[in-house]
């Protein structure tokens, strides 16, 4: 067997004791180790930001780190920022807003766009595209990720039932 | 339906799919796994053509946790992969294209030997030591020495020439002997990329004769069929899944050789195989789009009145035939007349293969190509006719009178109105202030330009009598089917052929069907993506999903009604035709107290309390194949910024509108619409796929690869006309592919007119700073 190093991670709250190859990624511990599969991965070279995550509240990314790396640091990832029953005014935002199609870019799109609010709580649609360079998505062209965003820095999540395009 | 209650359809709902997407609870290809499974990876060709002199897979073999690695050699069972299109009267060359090559690879890429074992990183450790000698052939990337040849992609052809394929109408000779002006282009549309964000990935588990199979795939229901016929199977025994699929674009409209093989695998080991692509691995062997060197000439009177246009296309279509890949710019032939009344119209298309990654189907296929030959060929002939290329368009449109109106092609376009769209989008845009504008920015070295693009596509594919085997040649009929199911309670599930990733169709279906059916759509669940369940289909693409699919839904939905109707008017003493559809009851007319809920109704049947002779139960199937496609159109403008020194290009506005018939739900139009323009600026602007002249990529990653982000787009303006296609009753037509298509030449449009007083009057995409600083300064030297 490959030489395992032990690694604790604390991820959305909960403490895990891993023992792990040290060149094991960030990315995988968290969806083949710990089975919390809503970062993705979408490319190999940093570009897409699929896989992004918050360590010690800055957004990451994961596939770009060792799990090693993440030793004892707190990890937030989109199933701990909010839940079903209550969603995190980001992914209400994104709901609202049409700021999803397929979905994949999503997961770390809302943790860079919270990364981001946390920062600058109400930034301006410049700002916005510019937090959201290091993100991909090939489905929605933006215009309603960044509207999402916008949004949710205004209403902080103020649930929109229905919202009529032009 | 009376006034109490509005339509569902029409409506913007926020999607039933989102909930499980934005907390993570999606499950992709990537997040399934099974006891027992083993992982694939693949040893590919680092060569663009050689001969495979040796494999040597012992050190492989002997790494920790490998179970197997399987080369070319093994796959003594099994056919070679599909390519479906066989037009009547033309010949096709069609070479064989394995899983794992044979003897010689054809391009970088090239699948040689799959490692099977237990670790997601040990099996690509494994691949790394399959020692594989290779023997160098000469390699050939540029399809315009390709086709002259040799040297030959497969020599056996003696050749590289794939086919020639000619669609025309009129009399072109006489069109251009009328013509005062002939304009003749250069035009290319450069290969791209499909650039899903989710990698693609299968998981084969062949148990006990039989195989389930889950696939980031767009078409799980073609791919049941060839897996069957591949591994000598019943299509009983193989049921085809597509999970939660990251967006295909066209790029998983495919039966792939790693598809195939994991199966194989699978059968072979009596385990469960997994294999994930890597992003490097999609650059080099996820099929591409586009590739073709054109000559576009366009003819005209003095007045603009156009009287011919001949495209001829080299189509370069890589190493292989994939699926579809001679079709594909055909499909561009067929709406080569755009908007426009053109008395002869004539597309020349020869494919040929080079030593690169297959080309397929990418959003569009094909007609984004053929919107970029008119239109940018369209402006080119306004310019030199001196004539404002708006008024050249409107001179030259199919009035709407003319509606359904044949084109020259003999190709009927289904409905349309060019100039309502057009006076629509010049609502958005004061050309006035444009201009004033333009002239502020001038005095500050920055050069600004608007171009357009009107155009129409084809999509609806579907209808089988004209795309099937006696017909265009596919080797399918693309009708659509639908399963309609109303459980005990009154909730209602629909089970639906196409195979959507991401366009939101849960939605869209529930509200079709909910209107029919008299509930909410929120208690209507759209099933997709599984062979398993439901009828046969013919999956998504081509934007048939609404249009086809969609009408399938409508169409079966109103069976279920009509069943309901004659149960309610049993249970009511009413006469069936007396029974409607009222908000949320199935009434008499004119008594809406008097009435049954969908769920009254379906207790009724499933307790057998049912007219004399009715069967029980409340489920009905249709496969729907409509009479004619549906055309889609629209009207877009750009505005771009260029700075002379550095040859950058901004978008700064992008105003489009639409009329893709009667809108489901707003919402998702505009998201497709802001994506599908988005993907054309990337193709305008900063996307290629580059190969050396040794076939070596040049553009294997993210990072060479440039896809556009939200820093360097602007936000959209977007509007809308509904002009009802008159081929389903919904009035749909799809819009999947209209901003793909749309919007390559609005934007180079844009560009030639920024550059106009620069002295550059044409420049081919892709407009990077290179490229364009490199027209400017061989302008200035023109000039001196």
């Amino acid at each position: 067997m490959p030489r395992t190093v032990p690694v604790r991670l604390h991820v959305n709250g909960v403490e895990h004791r891993l023992e792990v190859e040290p060149r094991l990624l960030l990315v995988h511990a968290l969806r083949d180790n710990l089975g919390l599969t809503g970062a993705h991965v979408g490319c190999d070279t940093s570009n897409c930001g699929a896989c992004t995550v918050h360590l010690d509240g800055r957004a990451v990314k994961s596939c770009t780190m060792l799990a090693v790396q993440a030793d004892g640091a707190e990890v937030t990832t989109i199933e701990g920022l909010g839940t079903q029953e209550q969603l995190h005014p980001l992914q209400e935002a994104f709901w609202n807003n049409h700021g999803l199609q397929c979905g994949y870019c999503t997961p770390g799109m809302i943790m860079a766009a919270a990364a981001l609010l946390a920062e600058n709580p109400s930034p301006t649609e410049a700002e916005v595209r510019h937090a959201l360079e290091g993100n991909l998505c090939r489905c929605t062209g933006y215009h309603n990720i960044v509207r999402a965003v916008l949004d949710a820095a205004k209403t902080k999540g103020a649930t929109i039932q229905e919202e009529v395009s032009a | 339906m009376t006034a109490t209650a509005e339509p569902h359809v029409g409506r913007s709902l926020r999607r039933k799919e989102d909930p499980r997407l934005i907390t993570g609870r999606a499950r992709y290809i990537d997040d399934i796994a099974l006891p027992g499974m083993l992982w694939a990876a693949l040893v590919r060709s680092p060569e663009a053509h050689a001969k495979i002199v040796s494999i040597d897979a012992s050190a492989a073999l002997e790494h920790e946790g490998v179970h197997a690695v399987f080369t070319g050699a093994d796959m003594t069972d099994g056919g070679p992969l599909p390519m479906a299109w066989a037009p009547p009267g033309v010949e096709v060359r069609n070479p064989e294209h394995w899983p794992l090559a044979k003897d010689s690879v054809k391009h970088v890429g090239d699948p040689v030997a799959v490692v099977l074992g237990d670790d997601r990183y040990g099996v690509v450790d494994a691949a790394e030591l399959v020692a594989v000698e290779y023997d160098p052939l000469t390699a050939v990337t540029d399809p315009e020495k390709a086709i002259e040849g040799p040297p030959f992609v497969h020599e056996e052809l003696g050749t590289n020439e794939v086919h020639r394929w000619t669609l025309s109408g009129g009399d072109l000779e006489q069109g251009f002997k009328e013509a005062e002006v002939i304009v003749d282009r250069r035009v290319i549309n450069h290969r791209t990329a499909g650039a899903a964000i989710e990698p693609r990935g299968v998981l084969a588990d062949y148990r006990a004769g039989s195989l389930t199979l889950w696939s980031a795939t767009q078409v799980p229901h073609f791919l049941r069929l060839f897996l069957a016929l591949l591994l000598g199977m019943g299509e009983d025994r193989v049921r085809v899944i597509a999970p939660e699929v990251g967006g295909g674009f066209g790029s998983k409209l495919q039966v792939y050789g790693e598809e195939v093989l994991a199966a194989w695998c699978s059968r072979k080991l009596g385990r469960p195989v997994k294999w994930i692509a890597t992003r490097s691995e999609e650059m080099m062997v996820c099929h591409q789009g586009r590739d073709h060197v054109g000559r576009a000439r366009m003819g005209a009177k003095r007045d603009g009145t156009i009287t011919a246009f001949h495209v001829e296309i080299l189509a370069d279509f890589g190493a292989y035939n994939m699926i579809l890949t001679p079709l594909i710019p055909s499909l561009g032939a067929f709406v080569m007349s755009g908007c426009y009344k053109i008395p002869a119209v004539q597309t020349d298309i020869v494919g040929v293969f080079t030593n690169k990654c297959p080309t397929d189907a990418i959003r569009g296929a094909g007609r984004p190509e053929a919107t970029h030959y008119i239109e940018v060929t369209l402006e080119q002939l306004a310019a030199e006719l001196g004539m404002d290329p708006l008024e050249l368009r409107r001179k030259n449109f199919i009035p709407r009178e003319d509606f359904p109106a044949e084109v020259a092609t003999g190709v009927i376009y289904d409905s349309g109105d060019y100039d309502k769209t057009l006076d629509r989008l010049l609502e958005h845009v004061d050309l006035t202030a444009f201009r004033r504008e333009r002239e502020e920015l001038r005095s500050k070295g920055v050069y600004r330009g608007i171009g357009f693009s009107t155009y129409t596509e084809i999509c609806g594919l579907a209808p089988s009598r004209i795309t099937g085997p006696d017909g265009v040649g596919v080797q399918a009929g693309l009708w659509e089917s639908a399963m309609v199911r109303v459980h005990n309670t009154g909730a209602v599930t629909v089970y639906t052929g196409t195979s959507p990733h991401g366009q939101g169709e849960e939605t869209a279906f529930a509200q079709i069907a909910a209107d029919r059916l008299g509930v909410d759509p929120s208690v209507v669940e759209v099933v997709h993506g599984d062979t398993g369940t439901g009828p046969e289909g013919r999956n998504t693409y081509g934007s048939r999903t609404t249009a086809v699919g969609g009408e399938a839904i409508a169409r079966c939905a109103i069976k279920v009604a009509d069943k309901a109707r004659a149960i309610v008017a049993h249970k009511l003493e009413a006469a069936p035709e007396d029974i409607e559809v009222q908000g949320d009851k199935f009434a008499v007319k004119g008594s809406p107290e008097k009435g049954m809920t969908l769920a009254d109704v379906a207790g009724a049947a499933y307790i057998g309390d049912v007219p004399e002779g009715m069967e029980p139960g409340l489920e009905e199937t249709t496969f729907y194949d409509p009479e004619n496609f549906t055309f889609p159109f629209g009207a877009h403008a750009c505005v771009v910024d260029v700075d002379p020194d550095t040859g950058k290009v901004k978008v700064i506005r992008y105003v489009a509108v639409d009329d893709c018939g009667k809108a489901i739900n707003p919402l998702l139009i505009d998201g497709q619409i802001h994506g599908g323009v988005v993907h054309a600026i990337g193709q305008a602007l900063y996307e290629r796929v580059a190969y050396d002249e040794d076939g070596q990529l040049q553009t294997g990653t993210f990072v060479d690869y440039a896809l556009p982000t939200a820093a360097e787009l602007p936000s959209f303006e977007l509007d809308r006309t509904e002009t009802p296609s008159p081929v389903n009753s919904l009035g749909a037509k799809g819009v999947g592919e209209a901003g793909t298509i749309a919007a390559s030449a609005a934007v180079t449009n844009a560009l030639i007119d920024a550059l106009r007083p620069l002295g550059v009057t044409y420049i081919n995409m892709p407009l990077t700073p290179m490229r364009v600083w490199g027209a400017i300064q061989e302008a200035k030297g023109g000039a001196q």
